[in-house]
C-alpha cells in the first residue's frame, strides 16, 4: 500500500467517520443521562433526512432553509419523543424503557413505510458540495471537507455548551447523580429534554450529509448507521462527547483501511464494527476516553 | 395429595390437546395446519425467550439470529449428501459437512447445541459488564449472521440459502418440541437457579451479596432460551424448507417482543397466551394489508399498516397496561379449580 493510497483511504475513512461520530454523541449524552439506549435515535437520522428532501423536492425550498429546518423539526421530536414515550416510565426498571425505544424505533420506521412509501429516494445533491480537490494523488470530496468542518464546528459548540453553559455543567452533574442534583433545585426534565434535543439536533445535521454521501432515502436507512453509531459511542467511552466522536473516527477509519487492505473482505465491513465491539468489552469495557461510572 | 391430583389434570389436559391434534391433522385444511405449527413453534420461542428477558430480566434482542443459527444448523445436518452436491454450485461444500446426514431428531439436537454455544461465546464478553450491552450486541449479531452467512460459501451456500430441505416438521414434531420447552422451563424457573434468575432481576448487586454468581446465572439464562431457540429454528426451517440469510430479519425478534411484553414480562403462562393470541391475530389481521371493499369504499390494504399497529400496541402495553395479560403470575391448577368452585357457588345462590 503507498503513501498516496493510505492517504486517500484516510480522507474516506475520516469523512465516514465524522457522521458516525456525529451520530454517536446523541447516544452518549442520552445514555449518560438516562443509562438509556435510546433504540430510536438512528432512525432520527431517517426523519432528517425525508425533512430535508421534501423541503427541498416538494416546497422548493432553498438549501439552507430546508436544511435547518430539518434539523429544528427532528430536534423538535427528540424532545417529544422523550416526552411521550421515556418520561412516564422513568422510575420503572431499565428493561421496560428499552422496550420502548424498541416501540418507538419501529413506529418511526414503519409510518415511514406506510405514509412514503419503501422505493428508496434519491437526495439531490447541491451543487456546491459536488467536485473534488486533487492535491497530488489524492483527490478529496468537497463533500469530504463540508462534512469534516461542519462536525468540527459542531463537536466545538457542543462541547462549549456542555462544558461552559449552565444547562451543560447540570447535564454533566445529572448524568452522575441524579437525585443530587435534583436536590440542588435542578430542573430535571428541562436538562433531560435538552439533552433529546441537542442529540437528536446532532443525529439530523449528520443524518443531511449522510443523505449527500450515500444518496438514497428509505424508512429502514437509520438503522445500521444507529447500530454503529452506538458501537462508536461504546468504544469512545459512553457517557463521554470527545470519546463518542473519536469512537466514530476510528470505527470510520477501521471500516475503510480493512476493505482497503484486504479487498476480498468487503463482504465483511459491516461486521467490523461488532468485532470492535467484542474487543473492547473484553478489554476495556470503559471505552478509550471513558471514566467508571456509578452503578 | 394436591401434587398428584396436579399431576393427573396436567396429563389429562395434555391428552387432551394431542386428540384435538389428533383430529385437526386429518380433519382441518392445509392452512390452518400451517397456522397451528406456527403457533407452537412461536410458544416455544415466546417461553425461551421470555425466559431471559422477563425472569432474568437481561434485554436481548437475539431471537431473530438464534432461530438462523439454528435453522441453519439443523438443515446443514439432514440435507442429502446428493442434495448438497446440487445446491452448492458456486463453491462445493466443507468437506466433513458435505458427507454428513443425520435423523431429523439428531439435527434438533445438533441445532439447540450449537446455538447455545453461540450464545455462550456472545455473553462472555457482554455480561462481564453491564447488561444494557447485551442489547446492542445481540441486535449487532443479526446482522454481523447475515453478513457471515452470505460470505461463508463453503458452509451456508451464501446468499443462495439451502433448498430441498425435506418437510420433516408435522404437527406433532412441532407440538411435541412445544410442549417440552414449556415443561423444561417451568422446571427451571421453578428450581434454585429460577430463583436466583430472579433474584438478579430484582437487584444484582443484592443477589451478589447472598453468594449467587450473577455472571454465571445470567449466561446460563441466555444459553438455555438460545437453546430452545435454536431448536425452533430447526424445526421451522424444516417447516418452510427452504431457508436463506436474509429470511430471519429483526422482524421475528419484534414479534416475539410483543407477545412477551402482552404476556406479562416473567410470566410463562402469559408467554403462552400471547403467542396463540398474536400468532392467530396477525394472521387474521392480514386484510389490513389487503385491497378490500368495506362498505362501498374500496380499501386498497396498506402494506406494513400491521407493524404499525403492533408497535404502537407495545408503546401503549409499555406505558398503560405494564403488567399485560398475566403480570408476573402463573397458571397453577389450585387457582383455576378454585376459580371454578367460586363461581359454582356464586351461581347456586
Amino acid at each position: 500500500m503507498d503513501y498516496s493510497f493510505a492517504l486517500q483511504q484516510l480522507v474516506y475513512g475520516l469523512t465516514v467517520g465524522c457522521l458516525y461520530g456525529l451520530l454517536a454523541i446523541g447516544y452518549s449524552m442520552v445514555y449518560g443521562v438516562l443509562r438509556l439506549i435510546n433504540f430510536a435515535h438512528g432512525d432520527l437520522l431517517m426523519v432528517s433526512a425525508y425533512i430535508g428532501f421534501f423541503g427541498i423536492v416538494i416546497f422548493h425550498l432553498p438549501w439552507p432553509v430546508s436544511f435547518a429546518g430539518a434539523i429544528a423539526l427532528t430536534a423538535l421530536l427528540g424532545i417529544l419523543i422523550d416526552r411521550g414515550a421515556y418520561k412516564p416510565i422513568r422510575k420503572s426498571p431499565r428493561i421496560n424503557a428499552l422496550i420502548t425505544a424498541i416501540g418507538v424505533s419501529f413506529l418511526l420506521e414503519n409510518v415511514a413505510l406506510v405514509t412514503i412509501g419503501g422505493r428508496p429516494k434519491s437526495f439531490p445533491t447541491p451543487g456546491f458540495v459536488s467536485g473534488a480537490i486533487v492535491v497530488g494523488d489524492v483527490s478529496i470530496p468537497t463533500l469530504s471537507v463540508w462534512v469534516f468542518v461542519v462536525t468540527v464546528v459542531l463537536l466545538t459548540l457542543c462541547m462549549a455548551v456542555v462544558k461552559k453553559t449552565r444547562i451543560g455543567i447540570a447535564m454533566r452533574a445529572l448524568s452522575r447523580d441524579m437525585e443530587t442534583v435534583m436536590l440542588m433545585g435542578v430542573d430535571k426534565d428541562r436538562v433531560i429534554s435538552f439533552t433529546f434535543a441537542l442529540g437528536s439536533a446532532l443525529a439530523a445535521a449528520g443524518g443531511i450529509m449522510w443523505c449527500m454521501k450515500y444518496p438514497a432515502v428509505e424508512p429502514f436507512m437509520g438503522v445500521i448507521p444507529g447500530l454503529k453509531a452506538f458501537v462508536a459511542a461504546v468504544l469512545g467511552g459512553i457517557g463521554s462527547i470527545s470519546g463518542a466522536a473519536m469512537g466514530g473516527m476510528i470505527l470510520g477509519l477501521a471500516e475503510v483501511f480493512i476493505v482497503a487492505v484486504q479487498p476480498e473482505w468487503s463482504g465483511y465491513r459491516d461486521a467490523v464494527a461488532f468485532f470492535l465491539m467484542i474487543v473492547i468489552l473484553l478489554t476495556r469495557p470503559t471505552g478509550i476516553m471513558g471514566e467508571r461510572l456509578p452503578d | 395429595m394436591a401434587v398428584s391430583r396436579d399431576r393427573l389434570l396436567t396429563v389429562f389436559s395434555l391428552f387432551i390437546l394431542f386428540s384435538f391434534l389428533a383430529y385437526a391433522d386429518s380433519n382441518f385444511s392445509h392452512y390452518t395446519l400451517r397456522i397451528l405449527q406456527n403457533i407452537a413453534i412461536f410458544i416455544t420461542l415466546a417461553v425461551s425467550y421470555n425466559l431471559i428477558n422477563g425472569i432474568a430480566g437481561q434485554f436481548s434482542l437475539g431471537p431473530n439470529a438464534f432461530l438462523a443459527v439454528g435453522a441453519y444448523a439443523s438443515a446443514i445436518f439432514t440435507l442429502s449428501p446428493e442434495e448438497k452436491l446440487r445446491s452448492f454450485i458456486i463453491e462445493p461444500m466443507l468437506w466433513p459437512l458435505s458427507v454428513i446426514s443425520v435423523p431429523f431428531a439428531a439435527s434438533l439436537l445438533i441445532a439447540g447445541i450449537v446455538t447455545a454455544l453461540v450464545a455462550i461465546l456472545m455473553a462472555m464478553p457482554v455480561f462481564r459488564v453491564r447488561g444494557d450491552y447485551l442489547a446492542i450486541v445481540s441486535l449487532g449479531f443479526g446482522e454481523v449472521f447475515q453478513v457471515l452467512a452470505n460470505n461463508s460459501m463453503s458452509i451456508t451456500n451464501g446468499s443462495l440459502g439451502l433448498k430441498g430441505l425435506q418437510p420433516y416438521t408435522n404437527l406433532w414434531w412441532s407440538w411435541g418440541i412445544c410442549v417440552f420447552t414449556v415443561f423444561c422451563t417451568l422446571r427451571l424457573v421453578n428450581s434454585s437457579y429460577g430463583r436466583a434468575m430472579k433474584a438478579v432481576r430484582e437487584d444484582e448487586t443484592a443477589a451478589e451479596a447472598m453468594g449467587i454468581n450473577a455472571f454465571r446465572i445470567k449466561t446460563l439464562a441466555f444459553a438455555f432460551s438460545a437453546f430452545f431457540q435454536g431448536v425452533a429454528g430447526g424445526l421451522l426451517a424444516h417447516l418452510i424448507t427452504t431457508i436463506s440469510p436474509s429470511l430471519f430479519t429483526f422482524m421475528f425478534t419484534f414479534n416475539l417482543l410483543i407477545i412477551i411484553v402482552i404476556g406479562g414480562l416473567g410470566s410463562t403462562t402469559g408467554s403462552i397466551i400471547a403467542a396463540v393470541l398474536i400468532t392467530w391475530g396477525g394472521e387474521a389481521l392480514r386484510f389490513f394489508e389487503e385491497p378490500a371493499n368495506l362498505f362501498g369504499f374500496q380499501y386498497e390494504g396498506i402494506p406494513g399498516m400491521r407493524m404499525v399497529l403492533f408497535s404502537v400496541i407495545l408503546i401503549l402495553v409499555m406505558l398503560f397496561a405494564r403488567s399485560g395479560i398475566m403480570g408476573r403470575s402463573e397458571f397453577s391448577w389450585e387457582g383455576a379449580l378454585g376459580w371454578i368452585k367460586n363461581k359454582l357457588s356464586v351461581m347456586k345462590v
